[in-house]
């Protein structure tokens, strides 16, 4: 079983995933001088949230042809169940001390707490939230889409639409979401500080974690029987249909997973950065997720998770170096990479070094 | 004797061409028939209609005498045991050849029975036996986007038997193939029927005259003849519509 999860590709990402995972922490908490500055590690631990998003739509993507514009959505979704979480856990210490309201509830005159954050003051509440709300919506957005066998750019279309009806319903106050401000001012959790270097350092191993978790899932569905039947889906649906595969069940199946996987990312996320708004939600973000994957190699997981650390990285040091650049800069790398490196960077980087493999002998004779 | 397909009356439109007009047909159990007809003559739109592809507006078609197929679909269709051949043909190219046999096997089409299946040696012989009736043995770990356009069509002809299917359609087998391949498709057609039954379309008069069989001519939707290969050449009218040409 092992061996089929675990090819070099993967066997290598995790090796450096699990150095990174130690050593971070180490040079954070233990060294003295502190050689990794506490901002590097919630930021590192970002783009680990980001990464298991990214493998999250090259499940449906990469392997099922499910060009999902929406993934964002499910992201924040996730995002959201875990902030409404950490607001009950504010308690009294909120700005206007009520033990039960957050503080924009109070702010708004509302009485009592709506019907919908009932539960959240238990963590695994939450937790099943994280992965049932989002999973939910895919589901019921699957079940309709699906079914009416609506693909390609329609599919890609309703998906983006889709992220855009939640990101203006959530920037409403009415919907008792914290409107535009969204959920912040978290103070802990599970009793530890937000603030503590040791919670950050938590959260990022646990975001590491997740993603290597996110990973071996992904992996272990994509080398299943059921992953050749995504691939076939992908590739020739009309006859995987005629071999008698009831193809919508496949595509619900992989695309609830996905989102489950997205929810679990947003929900490490929030604590992680201090907040969850709607801006989660706007169309942009699902798009760029998209850059991510390709730019990594679609259909690969691993390159789609490199993808999106490439792109975090590159947007934090342009945004700090040239901030009116990033866009241009953002555009530029998906443009070149569909017409320069149709596989992307791991596809790149593994021809390169089948070539340098096998020109080597000829040199050695 | 029950019949394995059973069309009476069939009609489909498409924005008010009448690509199916009143056609009747009954294949017997194990019988193998050709039909033949001219470009447009609606034999794809006839397989569409008999996998639940297309819905008719209106007639019967039946399976066994009491499933009634235009209230099915292709995977229900599949899965009670109709096979089908596309004209061109479509193999999933990014995976092998042997992945290809592998989905079409009969086995639990379910997605939870899929996504914890466990190729038993049982299924990988009969991938093996399959590979070597379609002589693609030496080629079972390529994907098979790298196969020639006949190899493609045994591929798909390997596919259709994984299925264990009671009938095959079979949508113009032997274009792309060698006068030779064509041959050895007549006979590996002749050897199914019997054990199930078999439509299969065919322009080429060779291969019809090969499969030595019951032909039914299809002209604007319709039957318009039906006999053996030597008494619808006779017809007049067939010779007129198509033959002559
Ligand atoms: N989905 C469709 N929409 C519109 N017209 C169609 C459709 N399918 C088939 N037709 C028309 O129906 C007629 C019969 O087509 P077809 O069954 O493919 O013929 P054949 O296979 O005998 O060459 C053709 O004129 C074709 O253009
Ligand atoms: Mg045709």
């Amino acid at each position: 079983m092992l061996r089929r999860l675990i090819d070099t590709r993967m066997g290598l990402f995790l090796a450096v995933l699990f150095v990174v995972t130690v050593a971070v922490p180490v040079g954070n908490l233990v060294m003295a001088g502190q050689p990794v500055p506490s901002y590097v590690v919630a930021l590192l631990g970002k783009y680990m949230t980001y990464a298991l998003l990214a493998v999250a739509l090259d499940l449906v993507w990469g392997y099922c042809g499910i060009l999902s514009l929406g993934h964002g959505a499910f992201f924040a979704l996730g995002g959201y169940a875990m902030g409404m979480h950490l607001m009950r856990e504010i308690g009294t210490r909120g700005v206007y001390g009520d033990p039960v309201l957050p503080d924009f509830m109070v702010f708004l005159n509302w009485e009592e707490l709506p019907w919908f954050w009932l539960g959240f003051d238990s963590f695994w509440f939450a937790m099943a939230m994280v992965m049932l709300v989002p999973g939910a919506l895919a589901f019921v957005f699957g079940w309709f889409a699906f079914r009416s066998r609506v693909t390609g750019v329609y599919l890609s279309i309703i998906t983006q639409a889709m992220t855009y009806a939640l990101m203006l319903a959530f920037f409403r106050n009415e919907m008792g979401f914290g409107g535009n401000n969204g959920l912040t001012d978290f103070k802990d959790i599970l009793g530890y500080d937000l603030q503590a270097d040791q919670t950050r350092a938590g959260l990022f191993v646990a975001a590491a974690i997740a993603l290597a978790a996110g990973l071996l899932v992904a992996r272990y569905i994509t080398t299943s029987k059921l992953g050749k039947v995504l691939v076939a889906v992908r590739d020739a649906e009309s006859r995987t249909r005629f071999l008698g595969y009831r193809v919508e069940g496949f595509k619900l199946f992989v695309f609830v997973v996905s989102a489950m996987m997205a929810g679990i990312a947003g929900a490490i996320y929030t604590p992680l950065v201090g907040i969850i708004n709607p801006g989660e939600f706007s169309p942009a973000n699902s798009i760029e997720i998209v850059i991510w994957v390709a730019l990594g190699g679609r259909g690969t997981l691993v390159g789609a998770a490199i993808g999106a650390i490439i792109v975090a990285l590159s947007r934090t040091l342009l945004t700090s170096w040239f901030p009116e650049l990033w866009l241009f800069v953002l555009g530029g790398m998906f443009i070149l990479v569909t017409l320069v490196l149709p596989h992307g960077v791991l596809g790149a980087v593994e021809q390169g070094l089948r070539k340098f493999r096998r020109r080597r002998p000829l040199v050695e004779n | 004797m029950t019949s394995q397909l059973y069309l009476s009356g069939v009609s489909k439109s498409f924005d008010g061409f009448k690509a199916i007009n009143n056609l009747s047909l009954v294949i017997d159990k194990g019988e193998l028939r050709a039909v033949i007809g001219p470009n447009g003559a609606g034999k794809t739109t006839m397989m569409d209609i008999i996998t639940g592809k297309t819905k008719p507006d209106g007639g019967e078609v039946f399976w066994n005498e009491k499933v009634d197929l235009t209230r099915l679909d292709e995977a229900d269709t599949a899965r009670l045991g109709v096979g089908r051949k596309f004209q061109k043909p479509t193999v999933i190219e990014t995976l092998s050849v042997a992945d290809n046999i592998e989905l079409a096997l009969k086995a639990d089409r379910g997605v939870l029975a899929n996504l914890l299946a466990r190729k038993t040696p049982a299924q990988s012989a009969e991938i093996d036996r399959l590979l070597e009736l379609v002589r693609l043995t030496d080629e079972r770990a390529r994907p098979a986007a790298d196969l020639s356009h006949g190899q493609k069509q045994w591929l798909e002809i390997g596919m259709l038997l994984a299925q264990d299917p009671e009938l095959l359609l079979v949508d113009e087998p032997a274009a792309g193939m060698t006068d030779a391949e064509t041959m050895r498709t007549a006979d590996l057609l002749r050897d199914i029927a019997g054990e199930r039954s078999v439509i299969v379309v065919e322009h080429d008069m060779h291969f019809v005259q090969a499969l030595n069989c019951k032909v039914t001519v299809l002209h604007q939707g319709h039957v318009l003849a039906e006999g053996s290969l030597a008494h619808v050449s006779a017809d007049p009218q067939v010779v007129e519509v198509y033959l002559g040409r």
